[in-house]
């Protein structure tokens, strides 16, 4: 198994309350250090409520924003300065709001045409030819070239953004929330589409989205991130079907699902970032809760198999 | 152009403007070949001539210079210096503005406290001073005026972009490799010229109105040259007994400054996007109704939607957002109303209480009764004591439906107040017992809290606390958790199924997740461009829905436990609602889709269960 992306302790701080001099009122850790492996070809689904670090994370991993600390290695190259054009050509991104993401003054050519000419120096006949066999990989008309980004739906305007993230012709994909602003219908189409172009172009995903079930249809193996930190990780197919760690039963439970009566619990919320507490996030929701998980951080540690959770006191599957 | 030109005559203040303005601009460039005496020709024997005398139109000043050649000729050099100095302010303003936007952190904080310094002079303080560095002269009045509205332009434009350095197609550039100089001159200066554009056709007109003062205190334009502020000075000494000279250029500003001022107010309109869209346009307070007849009344339902059309009017274009929607709602009951977006579910639901904005919203046909009482055109004085007391709604984001600056608690009071006119004490008691009502932990504190102090699910909370208010019979609940997190969607639901089942409330509940509606309501109603397509009991209709877009939409939704799969797809779009296809508007996207479909109406048929389709999957 050769490795596609790896992280080492990535972490991120966030200043709050900067001051001209001096230093600054308090700091968020957004992301707690994180180490991550994905394979080759894999599909890495990372699952999350608002509020857990999973933008800043794959912002980190694109080179939007550099770590406050730890390492990025992309097959094998370390990639730590946040220098967006070294990281383009190996990874790139898929963002959540398609016709935001698309510049509204520029025609869907000029947008398509900045990966090729700026990462590649690509020019004249080649470009073209380059442009129209993308727009080909993700079913588009090519007269849709010289039209401006308002004039398309949420899901051409994905394709579009998908078919520039696949002009830099990256080894990974980061693809952030990508059908969240999208109806059902529509959705997996553009799920289906994403599927068909990793076989194609040989492509490892990070697939981020605060949707359990979109997330288990298209992962390999799930990374299920509270406050910041990785609780659990595991195959798609063991992580909500026996949770290991108590906030990924949550999560599980609290899904919608057609024929189960409504579940989850009745209260509970996201600790205060400013003012973590000691000992793991989790606590003030956890039924298993106990003084030691009040104290000490949990380690993500092997539970079985390739099952990891970070918990003092594991489910039984 | 021709959009831009037609919305800013539309504008009757703004036209009247260009007009005036276009007059004063073509004089001032034709000037030189007028045929009029030399602006500096003095004659002391005519001096203070009246106008209209003999070879003088405006008569005279106290050189005996001719007044209507010197006020073209002034007019020109005060136009060119006030285009000039806007000119100036506004690409060194929005250079600097542009460069604090987007690099932010450092640039911005020096830069801008920078700005501030400057703004803290009063402004003609502050051009004194320059001009008096400088020495007094009309190039160096330009340069003063220029200067002290930079910060105007630097501030304005430094707020538009740090709007656009966040947005996402900046961070696409830069993974396409773009540098930061290529970025701010190709993503970031395109979106903000218009921004540019409009804060300098309102400023022009106060930019010549500040030369005219620095040329009227002697510092601007040097005797014998005119502009409008130095023709107003030497005028001053004989303002009683020849009034005239002050008189006519004094005219001369008020007539540019004004058409500037309006010309520029019009630019900004139709620049606008948000004002483009018919923002300035007050909506009515209920919806427009212009219904042909008004369906019989029928039925003893709590809430009778029957055969309900609101459409958009805009411009030539006719949207039916909401096609003869028939729906019941009974006590206690909660149905969900479910489609994609576009599909008239929002539009239904607004509807109810006449809340669609007008214009461009038309209620053009239907009945909406409450208890056997039509609502549709209602006076608005009983709608206003109907809505939030009899049905209330929550919506989709709370952040955005409680007001900012208020506390939660005041806002509570008020809703409170509104309809039942207790004292505020006994008002306050009901809201703790409201939020107590809602699970929010120490509601007796919480009361005070700031919307913002609150997280996206206590935000909702507030929001139904809110519509509760007023214990009505009706709830509306639009996408009332769409922009939550799923643990708190399921926190959010539980506490609506449990207030219905204690208050007996009725809920419609609008959504797109067919997984809430199985799990909340007892009825489905299932909408696809502006028409119901199906309805059911839920558990009837999501066992086998009868309607194939039911049934594919169904298909398409991933459930969880279903573990990795190719997921089922609906090619296609869902039709635009001013271009509805004759027929069965998903025949476009039906497998199952035969001539007939595309052929007349299609009726919705059943008895508990109906059906909009001609090869209805199962036998409703």
């Amino acid at each position: 198994m050769t490795l596609a992306l790896k992280t080492t302790d990535l972490a991120r701080t966030f200043d709050i309350g900067k001051r001209l001099i001096g230093p600054p009122r308090g700091q968020v850790h957004a992301v707690h250090p994180v180490s991550l492996e994905v394979a080759q070809g894999e599909t890495l689904g990372i699952v999350g409520e608002s509020g857990c670090g999973k933008s800043t994370l794959a912002r980190m991993l694109v080179g939007l924003l550099p770590p406050s600390a730890g390492t990025i290695e992309i097959e094998g190259r370390a990639l730590d300065r946040a220098d967006p054009a070294a990281f383009g050509r190996l990874i790139q991104y898929v963002f959540q709001d398609p016709v935001s993401s698309l510049n509204p003054r520029k025609t869907i050519r000029q947008i398509m045409e900045t990966p090729l000419r700026r990462l590649y120096g690509m020019r004249g006949r080649a470009l073209d030819a380059r442009i129209a066999e993308l727009f080909d990989a993700v079913n588009l008309r090519p007269e849709f070239l010289d039209r401006y980004p308002h004039e398309f739906s949420g899901g051409q305007a994905q394709r579009i953004g998908i078919a520039r993230a696949l002009a830099a012709s990256p080894r990974i994909l980061i693809l952030d929330e990508p059908v969240s602003a999208l109806d059902v219908s529509v959705q997996a189409q553009v799920l289906n589409l994403l599927a068909d172009l990793k076989a194609e172009f040989n492509l490892t995903y990070l697939f981020i989205s605060h949707d359990l079930a979109v997330v288990e249809a298209v992962s390999d193996r799930i990374a299920v991130l509270y406050f910041g930190s990785v609780v659990e990780t595991g195959p798609a197919e063991k992580v909500f079907a026996s949770p290991r760690h108590p906030y990924t039963k949550l999560l599980a439970d609290s899904a919608p699902v057609v024929g189960k009566p409504l579940g989850g619990a009745s209260h509970g919320e996201l600790p205060d970032p400013l003012n973590p507490p000691p000992g793991c996030a989790f606590a003030s929701r956890c039924p298993r809760a106990s003084d030691l998980c009040r104290a000490e951080v949990p380690a993500l540690r092997r539970i079985e198999g390739d099952q990891f959770a970070a918990c003092h006191h594991p489910r039984e599957p | 152009m021709s959009l831009f030109l037609r919305l800013l005559f539309r504008n009757k203040l703004a036209g009247f403007g260009a007009v005036v303005l276009g007059v004063i601009v073509v004089l001032a460039l034709l000037t030189p070949f007028l045929p009029l005496h030399p602006p500096n020709e003095t004659s002391t024997a005519n001096r203070y001539l009246r106008p209209l005398s003999d070879g003088h139109l405006l008569g005279t000043d106290h050189l005996g210079r001719d007044l209507l050649s010197r006020l073209l000729w002034g007019t020109r050099l005060s136009l060119a210096v006030g285009f000039a100095a806007a000119l100036i302010a506004g690409l060194v303003g929005a250079a600097i503005g542009v460069m604090a936007g987007y690099f932010g952190g450092r640039t911005d904080n020096v830069t801008m406290r920078g700005i501030d310094m400057l703004m803290a002079f009063p402004y003609i303080l502050l051009a004194l001073a320059i001009v008096a560095v400088l020495g007094p002269g009309l190039m160096n009045a330009l340069i003063a005026v220029a200067v002290v509205n930079i910060p105007f332009f630097a501030r304005n434009i430094r707020g538009v972009t740090v709007g656009i350095a966040h947005r996402e197609f900046i961070d696409a550039a830069r993974l396409a490799g773009m540098g930061h100089t290529r970025i701010l001159l190709t993503e970031v200066v395109p979106n903000i010229v218009p921004v540019v554009v409009i804060a300098m056709s309102t400023t022009i007109g106060w930019m010549i109105l500040e030369t005219a003062g620095l040329s009227f205190l002697g510092l601007g334009s040097q005797p014998p040259q005119a502009d409008l502020g130095s023709m107003l000075g030497e005028a001053r000494s004989a303002l009683i007994t020849s009034p005239h000279t002050s008189i006519v250029p004094g005219v001369m500003i008020l007539l540019i400054v004004m058409s500037v001022n309006l010309l520029g107010d019009g630019i900004r309109d139709a620049l606008d996007p948000r004002l483009r869209s018919g923002a300035l346009a007050r909506p009515m307070a209920a919806t427009r109704v212009d219904r042909a007849q008004v369906p019989p009344a029928k039925g003893d339902a709590l809430l009778d939607i029957d055969a309900l059309e609101t459409q958009f009017q805009v411009g030539r274009r006719t949207y039916k957002a909401v096609n003869k929607v028939s729906l019941e709602l009974k006590p206690g009951e909660c149905l969900g109303l479910i489609g994609e977006s576009g599909s008239g579910k929002s539009v239904t639901a607004l509807s109810v209480m006449g809340l669609v904005a007008s214009p461009p919203g038309v209620i053009t046909g239907g009945a909406v009764r409450l208890e056997g009482q039509d609502l549709i055109g209602a006076p608005y004085e009983l709608l206003r004591s109907l809505r939030g007391r009899r049905v209330a709604y929550i919506f989709q984001d709370p952040l955005s439906t409680l007001h900012p600056l208020y506390r939660i608690g005041d806002q509570l009071i008020e809703a409170i107040r509104v309809h039942d006119p207790v004292s505020r004490a006994a008002a306050h008691k009901r809201a703790v017992k409201l939020l107590e009502d809602v699970r929010i932990p120490n509601p007796a504190a919480r009361i005070n809290a700031f919307p913002h102090e609150l997280s996206g699910g206590m935000r909702q909370r507030v929001g139904i606390a809110m519509a509760l208010a007023n214990d009505p019979d009706i709830i509306i609940a639009d996408e009332p958790t769409t922009a939550l997190d799923v643990t708190v969607q399921a926190q959010i639901l539980a506490l609506l199924d449990e207030l219905r089942q204690r208050r007996g409330l009725a809920i419609l509940f609008i959504t797109h997740d067919f997984g809430v509606v199985g799990q909340l309501c007892d009825r489905v109603a299932v909408m696809y461009g502006g028409r119901i397509v199906e309805t059911g009991p839920t558990q009837a209709v999501l066992d086998a829905p009868a309607h194939p877009y039911t049934r594919r939409l169904i298909a398409c939704v991933p459930e969880l436990g279903g573990g990795r799969r190719i997921l089922a797809a609906i090619p296609g779009l869902p039709p635009a609602v001013d271009q509805l296809p004759e027929g069965c508007a998903f025949a476009p996207r039906c497998d199952k889709a035969q001539d007939a479909c595309r052929r007349g109406e299609v009726t919705l048929d059943g008895t508990t269960r109906k059906v909009r389709c001609l090869f209805p999957e199962v036998a409703p």
